[in-house]
């Protein structure tokens, strides 16, 4: 029952998305993807390229996918009525993300016939900074992803996977509340940072690890970790600071 | 350290993502519960079996667990949400009317205040950490503490300051070189606010290792203004044996490994064996007139060219036959 949270700055870090994705597929876990920023179609072109099926998985059952891209636009075409993952682009005052947290606790639960078919489940957020550029409170999308730990995390022992965009410098602070607050509730940080002096064809970023045990008293030593790393078709190669191929 | 937290009255521990201080407070949790309190803990951010892992069962059963985890918001509708929300529940801490000295745990603090608004909760907390009467009169009024976790980078500058008022002490969470800090701020009544810095880090049993100082390594000289921790000063201080160990009198040799050695995996040689060094001061520099050279120059030896010079006149020089070179006094 942990919390990852990917958080990228200056770069993209959906290439962490993607592994983590491809990663609790292949190890046989139930996931639920909460697919806010690409189309399907998207994620499964990459995901073949690292080995997974998501066509496959989906029509399986392993995999529950929202795409939010599609179905954002349903929620208006659809009669009010009817509850919708999706609901509070609806709502006229500040939402919250109930109905999204029913959708994923139902796509979670264990089967009713008793067969362990797969492992524990994992759910993937990608990304809950948009949800902040739709309209949501900070506060609310806290309380997502509270509501998420307590179901996922507590009560059936899953994993989380978020990612949540760094605004640097942009003085967002309605995002910085959000990476705060989940920072302070994940037991593993991965950042991805574009290098200070700009971009590079070798090295596309530094990868910061830190490690956190919000209850446990950590290690005091090698509890974070950086590294640098080169994105290439298939795989990710990381190295220690400094020590690209390209530079030695 | 304990003679500041051991005070009654409101205790502020500010964490931040990079020094976290669940430990410290559950460490502080463990001193209290060993001392024979009841603690009571309103926990809204962790789920309880998190909470109690790493207490013992003589610590945990002292633990009065107040839930907000499971269902903060009633979501659920299930009916197992504590009534009338998070600011219900901490006010019906303040009604409580146990005897005995209480400590008050809320985990955390930053959950409450961005959930309620700040005035309500300054109240609750103002009304929490009074000393009350027990309603019966005739015993004295026990002290109360309450030890909250906040996280400050949550928050901006007007709730911070606010509960900065409200508070008796506090505790701002930091370190270097993976050895974490503690900077304590306290404010007693009619005497001027201290501060003080103490080095610490929290053992697997969750009990409370003081340190002396920084590590070696990071400062040549120990900080100057780090009071030795005084143990039973003070009518209010409340002593528990066990759970702290106070090592600031001992010199405490810090693992070397703490330090990075820049040497150890170079590819080159930085050091000099002896034959080398008398190769390398043996040796004349070319440009360097030492006595040698001198005595050379005096002497043209046989072997010594004398610098001739060959001149061959090419097509653009101008020779003037009327005024020969030959009697320049070259």
């Amino acid at each position: 029952g942990k919390l990852t949270l990917l958080c990228d700055a200056k770069t993209d870090g959906s290439f962490l998305v993607h592994h983590f994705l491809s990663f609790y597929l292949k190890a046989n876990c139930k996931v639920c993807f909460v697919a806010l920023v690409q189309s399907f179609s998207h994620y499964n072109i990459v995901g073949r390229k690292l080995g997974v099926s998501l066509t496959a998985a989906r029509e399986c059952g392993q995999l529950v996918f929202l795409e939010g891209l599609k179905s954002s636009v349903d929620v208006f075409f659809r009669a009010q009525a009817e509850p919708h993952p999706l609901q509070f682009l609806r709502e006229a005052d500040v939402g919250n993300l109930q109905p999204l947290y029913e959708f994923i606790r139902e796509a979670l639960k264990p089967m009713e016939d008793g067969q362990a078919a797969w492992r524990y489940p994992v759910l993937l957020v990608d990304d809950l900074s948009v949800l902040l550029s739709l309209g949501l409170g900070a506060v609310a999308g806290l309380d997502f992803m509270h509501y998420c730990r307590v179901a996922v995390c507590w009560e059936q022992k899953g994993n989380i996977v978020a990612l949540v965009h760094d605004s640097g410098d942009a003085e967002d602070e309605e995002n910085d509340i959000l990476l705060n607050g989940l920072s302070h509730q994940s037991h593993l940080i991965l950042r991805a940072e574009g290098l200070a002096t700009g971009f590079c064809r070798d090295v596309h970023g530094q990868l910061k690890i830190l490690w956190r045990t919000p209850s446990q008293p950590a290690a005091q030593r090698d509890r974070s970790l950086t590294y640098q790393y080169k994105i290439q078709d298939k795989s990710v190669s990381f190295f220690a600071k400094g020590m690209s191929p390209a530079v030695l | 350290m304990e003679s500041v937290v051991a005070q009654a009255g409101l205790v502020l521990l500010r964490d931040s993502v990079e020094w976290e201080g669940r430990s410290l407070l559950k460490a502080l949790i463990k001193k209290s519960a060993l001392c024979g309190e009841r603690v009571h803990i309103l926990g809204c951010e962790v789920s309880e079996d998190e909470f109690r892992e790493g207490f013992d069962a003589s610590v945990n059963s002292r633990l009065i667990y107040h839930d907000v985890f499971r269902d903060p918001l009633n979501w659920s509708q299930s009916g197992e949400a504590l009534p009338g929300g998070p600011l219900g529940a901490l006010q019906a801490m303040c009604r409580r009317t146990d005897p005995g000295p209480v400590t008050i745990a809320l985990d955390s603090l930053s959950w409450l205040l961005l959930h309620l608004p700040c005035p309500a909760l300054c109240q609750a907390l103002c009304a929490l950490s009074q000393q009350h009467s027990c309603p019966g009169g005739g015993s004295p009024a026990e002290p109360v503490r309450v030890l909250c976790l906040l996280h400050e980078e949550l928050h901006g500058p007007g709730p911070l300051g606010a509960l900065s008022s409200l508070a008796q002490a506090e505790v701002i969470l930091s370190g270097t070189m993976g050895q974490a800090s503690a900077h304590i701020l306290s404010r007693r009544p009619q005497q001027h606010p201290t501060r003080q810095t103490q080095w610490f880090s929290i053992l697997p049993d969750l009990s409370l290792d003081l340190q002396g100082g920084p590590p070696l390594e990071s400062q040549p000289h120990p900080e100057p203004h780090t009071p030795p921790v005084s143990k039973g000063a003070g009518a209010r201080t409340r002593e528990c044996g066990g759970g702290v160990r106070d090592s600031s009198h001992e010199q405490r040799k810090h693992p070397l490994d703490l330090q990075v050695d820049p040497t150890a995996h170079m590819t080159f040689n930085l050091h000099l064996s002896e034959s080398e060094r008398a190769a390398k001061d043996s040796l004349t520099l070319p440009f360097q007139f030492s006595s040698e050279k001198q005595q050379a120059l005096l002497r043209p030896g046989p072997r010594q060219a004398t610098g001739r010079i060959f001149y061959e006149p090419d097509a653009y020089d101008d020779l003037d036959q009327e005024d020969p070179d030959d009697d320049l006094d070259v």
